[in-house]
């Protein structure tokens, strides 16, 4: 699969101040428009490598290359948890990034009433946080995140906490607004079906010390559509990244290179 | 709530097809006859006549346990005198309060903008907490009147006193407040190249909104306290003298209603402040925060 970097990780690895190694030498390219997935189990390091992409914290060593004029102002984060302030309302929670850039409210409001909408959140501008179901406060947050329209856009388990039906709508929401958009997405999960279902490329990730074993590219044409949830592809991507995962939970497990485990996936695929 | 009667209709409602929820409204006739309401206030009714009927049958004279009758009687009686005593501590405990208020924001700001600011100086204002204010209140009252001369003197050294006992609350609660913002709403702040300045007021302030309203319902009854005490220290009288002093010159006259009637005064003045600070502090939370907010079952 060809592409044009975005973002490049050279051998970064991050180590706390306790001693743990949250991530060692890992290398990771994210395609311009791709819909990259980071699996793996908790303690795996995969949100670490969020952070270190938005430059919340720093690198032990590495280093992170933006391709093509983007850099990290054109980026936005969504976080697991919808992270809104609860004495703010939607429309406030929406325009948060644009007052801090200094723009006013007047100047914003067009943007963040098209951030509302995008979200299909239309009706809702002035209800606060607490008034919202799970899934709605997951679209402000996606909301909040498109307003200042980003190119890259970081996502961190966000519906790690939603109940199935809402998962899985959303997830075809975000499809259909990626579709729109063209944004490139670093999206981090612990869902293997989601990050088959959402993915260009899923890369698989185990911990102890945070790495990358396996990085598998899922060839199925967009839109995807809920049919490909059932499909026999679907499940034999599945399968394998399930496997690979478990392979990587055992203790003796050797560290494969990305190129080798992915081969060998895909060959077993075709 | 918990308490609430079947009847007064002050649960709230679902509403629209986004799940929002509004309160239904409440009549006041109808939250005037709920149980909250009327349970303490039967409670009150039935110690007081057991008191009066106490003091009447075992024959207690006034001077040493006054009648509730008699207290209000005395208190319309000296109304005159009293009045005017209130409105002293009144003031004392306004601007003592006020002080306490801007001070401690202020300095709980200062201290969350650099933890060393905070770990240097946090010891000293918990070392002016726990002196006892009866202990220093001479020593204040002492040095302010070599500062300030005339009537003005004593009101500024009770001030002090009042405000020392009721800027701690604010301090502690307003600088847990501001280092408890959500660490992912920072985060965010941070990506989005927040200023200094911008954190503070549009995150940790807001943050800190609960935690500093709580610390302002104690400090409010805390000047009130600080304002008593530092006045039964000082002990003077004069045309400013406030309600502790007429506590203290009719237990040493031996009037006790009137005694009786002042310390009421200063217990419906603490009532008073408390409820108003209650009511200003569900009324900022109300839209977002679960204390002011009514639970929907």
């Amino acid at each position: 699969m060809t592409f044009t970097p975005a973002i490049t990780l050279s051998d970064v690895s991050k180590i706390y101040s306790n001693g743990t190694v949250a991530l060692k030498d890992l290398n990771l390219t994210v395609g311009e428009g791709q819909l990259v997935s980071l699996l793996g189990p908790s303690g795996c390091g995969k949100s670490t490598v969020l952070r270190m992409i938005a430059g919340l914290g720093k690198m032990t060593s590495g280093s992170i290359y933006w391709g093509n004029g983007h850099d990290q102002r054109k980026l936005a984060f969504v976080f697991q948890e919808a992270a809104l302030m609860p004495w703010a309302t939607v429309q406030e929670n929406v325009y948060l990034p644009l007052k801090l850039a200094g723009i006013t409210k007047r100047a914003a409001a067009s943007s963040v009433a098209e951030a509302i909408e995008l979200v299909d959140l239309q009706g809702s501008e002035r209800c606060y946080p607490r008034e919202l179901s799970g899934g709605m406060k997951m679209r402000v947050s996606i909301a909040r995140a498109l307003v200042t329209h980003p190119e890259v856009l970081l996502m961190d388990e966000p519906f790690g906490a939603l109940d199935e039906m809402t998962r899985s709508r959303l997830n075809s929401d975000l499809l259909d607004l990626w579709n729109r958009m063209h944004w490139t997405i670093a999206f981090v999960t612990h869902n293997i079906y989601e990050a088959v279902y959402l993915s260009n490329r899923v890369v698989v990730m185990a911990a102890r010390p945070g790495r990358v074993i396996a990085d598998v590219v899922i060839e199925a044409p967009y839109p995807r559509t809920e049919e490909f949830r059932t499909s026999p592809l679907y499940n034999e991507y599945c399968r394998q990244i399930s496997m690979a995962l478990s392979h990587a939970a055992s203790p003796q497990a050797p560290s494969l290179t990305p190129s080798e485990e992915s081969a060998d996936l895909f060959d077993s695929v075709a | 709530m918990s308490l609430s009667n079947p009847n007064s209709h002050t649960q709230t409602a679902p509403n629209d097809r986004n799940g929002v929820t509004q309160s239904a409204p409440v009549s006041s006739f109808q939250s005037l006859l709920s149980a909250e309401v009327i349970a303490p206030v039967v409670v009150g009714i039935v110690m007081l006549v057991i008191w009066e009927v106490g003091v009447r049958v075992t024959n207690t004279p006034p001077y040493l346990l006054p009648g509730p009758i008699l207290v209000v009687q005395t208190l319309i009686r000296d109304w005159g005198e009293l009045f005017p005593s209130l409105i002293i501590t009144l003031q004392i405990t306004i601007v003592a309060f006020m002080a306490a208020v801007v001070s401690g924001l202020l300095i709980a700001i200062l201290f969350t903008q650099s933890k060393w600011i905070e770990r240097s100086f946090f010891p000293y204002a918990v070392i002016l907490q726990t002196t006892p204010i009866v202990a220093i209140a001479p020593l204040i009252i002492l040095w302010t009147r070599q500062v300030i001369s005339g009537e003005s003197s004593t009101f500024v050294s009770l001030v002090i006193c009042a405000w020392i006992v009721a800027f701690f609350p604010i301090l502690s609660n307003t600088t847990l407040g501001l280092n408890s913002a959500d660490h992912n709403l920072i985060n965010l702040f941070q990506l989005y190249k927040a200023s200094r300045w911008q954190t503070l007021l549009y995150l940790r302030l807001p943050s800190a909104m609960p935690y500093f309203l709580g610390g302002l319902r104690i400090s409010g009854g805390l000047a009130l306290i600080g304002a008593v005490v530092a006045e039964f220290v000082a002990g003077t009288g004069g045309t400013r003298s406030g309600l502790a002093y007429q506590i203290l010159i009719s237990s040493f006259n031996l009037q006790i209603p009137r005694m009786f009637a002042a310390l009421l005064l200063t217990t419906v003045l603490g009532i008073i402040i408390f409820v108003i600070l209650t009511l200003l502090s569900d009324f900022l939370l109300r839209n977002w925060h679960e204390s002011a907010i009514k639970r929907e079952n």
